[in-house]
């Protein structure tokens, strides 16, 4: 019974919403446009410093919130600005790179007063405004089987906040995606020459995109920061794998495929390790051992996806495939 | 006919000026490191005429249409279509101008729609500005033009009953036809064909060319590179051979085919592959 009600709070957990906001961005540059964006988690992470520091600064939410989505709309400029010319290969490398450097200067003791180096920024720090705008009870608060505190760090509050972000983006990437807007970024995706044969500036579409799913991703990282800490390392090569993973696992180019990605990935992996620890006796795998082995039962499990259904669960196998 | 009326005049010889150009072209050089793969001194095409450009494979043909359309960028010379200055013009730019092309490996959007495909060519969409595209209102009169025209043409080129299959499902020729309807979506004055009968059934060219033909009757020009002669005699009024980069000769097809330039030029390069073409598209 720990074992569902973990996977059940896992499934709606504030970083599970999280992941799902920065997939959207992702979708929005894979899925819509064919961008490979390698470095999604560098948008995530410059997203938390530009609010996190802000905000230990003093400065009010709302304009903590505007620079830390800026910093990342600033970050897509500059990477597109020499790649989107290029073929798309060029992205994933320059992108993938670059998110890196932005982990490896935020952790750089030179800025330890901005950034707290590698150990990074305490929640305390700036959490407190995002919480003291919470209706919800200041205790914990227990509804059906899952218990959270009502307001603080990983609360009711901001599962509420996350999760409607989640929504208000597909909402937005439902319509974008319906409209001609959406039309000109498939037809990129697509085939680039034919659409500029057809009158369209394919690199401002391209830089668009870029620059939509880029914020998006910021965005999800703030959220993911408010249920945790500014911590670089959190935010390597990892974390953009496991957002590529958990958008094809829910169907690239779909609306709710992010969404759906995100819970499946996560609660599988909770399962997976409750599972494991319930099961397989200490002197076997020890507990620390427990995680890399879930994982790699979850890596497995996607291979067979990707064989056996390279479309993920709600995708359109003529309209995307991952070899397509 | 017209088109006899309006080369009567017309001097056989290569860069022959015309009464009426849509597109200039003046000392046009391209090259790739030392090779000089375009190299036109002069080159004028007549509005609301079918041009062939023909010559044997690595003659320059879809490197040269390549510059003339913005796909590639030429180091000398410059180019004048309907009066605008086309140096330095982003091929988007050249489209939206009124010139066209399609591409002779065929370009279709393989996983959009086949209606889709056609509504992507259309131009003055205020939807696919991202601010607008969030309010349907502002964009879905003009859709609704949109697509009333793509179904015209997609009647005429007979492909409506395929609208909603993906394009990557249709046959080769298919996709052809839907480049070009697609093509005529934006409403061109100047069409620009590369190699419009590659790949292309038999079953199919007779309707290729009609519908060809049908494109200058509504007034359009067409300049195209092909290598089926058969093709350019029925539908050319004006033929411009290249050779090596340059233009070697002009004039209606029968005249074109018996000189002495061409002959050579032809008979002289034995590239049987189609390699040295692909490389040069």
């Amino acid at each position: 019974m720990d074992i569902l009600t973990n996977v059940l709070t896992t499934a709606i957990a504030p970083s599970t919403a999280a992941f799902a906001l920065a997939a959207i961005g992702l979708n929005f540059h894979f899925g819509l446009t064919g961008l490979l964006n390698m470095g999604q988690a560098g948008f995530m992470l410059l997203g938390m410093y530009g609010f996190a520091i802000s905000l230990s600064n003093g400065l009010p939410i709302w304009l903590a919130l505007i620079i830390g989505l800026a910093a990342a709309a600033v970050f897509a400029l500059l990477l597109g600005w020499p790649t989107l010319k290029l073929r798309g290969d060029y992205l994933a490398i320059v992108t993938i790179a670059a998110a890196e450097m932005v982990r490896f200067l935020g952790r750089s003791q030179s800025l330890k007063d901005l950034t707290g180096a590698s150990s990074g920024i305490r929640g305390i720090d700036y959490k407190e405004p995002f919480e003291t705008l919470s209706p919800f009870p200041d205790s914990i608060v227990t509804i059906g089987p899952i218990s959270m505190h009502g307001s603080r760090s990983s609360s009711w509050w901001l599962t509420t906040v996350t999760w409607g972000l989640v929504i208000l983006f597909s909402l937005i990437y439902w319509r974008l995606s319906k409209s001609p807007w959406g039309r000109v970024l498939k037809g990129v995706r697509e085939d680039e020459d034919a659409v500029r044969s057809l009158g369209k500036n394919v690199y401002s579409y391209k830089m668009q995109a870029l620059v939509i799913g880029g914020v998006i991703g910021a965005f999800g990282g703030i959220m993911w920061a408010l249920g945790n800490s500014v911590q670089p390392d959190s935010m390597g090569r990892p974390t953009t794998f496991w957002l590529w993973t958990l958008l094809l696992l829910g169907g690239a180019a779909t609306v709710f495929g992010p969404m759906l990605g995100s819970v499946l990935f996560w609660s599988a992996l909770t399962l997976v390790k409750g599972v494991a620890g319930a099961v397989i006796p200490d002197t076997v795998l020890s507990p620390t051992e427990l995680e890399p082995f879930s994982l790699v039962l979850v890596g497995v499990t996607l291979m067979l996806l990707v064989i056996f259904r390279p479309q993920g669960v709600l995708g359109n196998k003529k309209e995307l495939a991952f070899n397509g | 006919m017209a088109e006899t009326t309006a080369f009567a005049s017309v001097a056989h010889e290569p860069g022959a000026a015309k009464p009426d150009a849509i597109l200039v072209a003046d000392g046009v050089v391209r090259r790739f490191g030392g090779l000089t793969a375009v190299n036109v001194n002069h080159f004028e095409v007549q509005r609301n005429s079918i041009t062939a450009l023909i010559g044997p494979n690595g003659a320059g043909k879809s490197t040269f249409f390549n510059l003339l359309t913005g796909f590639d960028m030429a180091q000398e010379g410059e180019g004048v279509f309907n009066g605008k200055p086309l140096k330095g013009m982003p091929s988007a730019k050249v489209a939206r101008a009124g010139m066209v092309r399609t591409f002779q490996l065929t370009k279709a959007l393989s996983r959009m729609t086949v209606i889709e495909n056609m509504r992507l060519g259309a131009q003055e969409q205020p939807g696919e500005n991202i601010l607008t595209a969030f309010v349907p209102p502002l964009w879905s009169a003009r859709e609704r033009q949109i697509t009333e025209q793509a179904h015209e043409l997609l009647h005429r080129f007979k492909l409506y009953e395929k609208k909603d299959d993906y394009a990557g499902s249709l046959s080769g020729g298919q996709r052809k036809l839907l480049e070009m309807a697609r093509a005529l979506m934006s409403k061109p004055t100047m069409v620009m064909l590369d190699e419009p009968m590659a790949g292309v059934n038999p079953a199919l060219t007779e309707s290729l060319l009609d519908h060809i033909v049908e494109l200058k009757e509504e007034g359009m020009t067409v300049l195209f590179v092909e290598h089926d002669m058969h093709m350019v005699r029925r539908i050319s009024d004006w033929v411009v051979v290249m050779a090596e980069g340059q233009i070697i000769a002009e004039g209606p097809a029968g005249t074109v085919m018996s000189n002495q330039a061409v002959q050579d030029a032809y008979l002289g390069a034995h590239h049987d592959t189609d390699l040295s073409e692909e490389r040069d598209a």
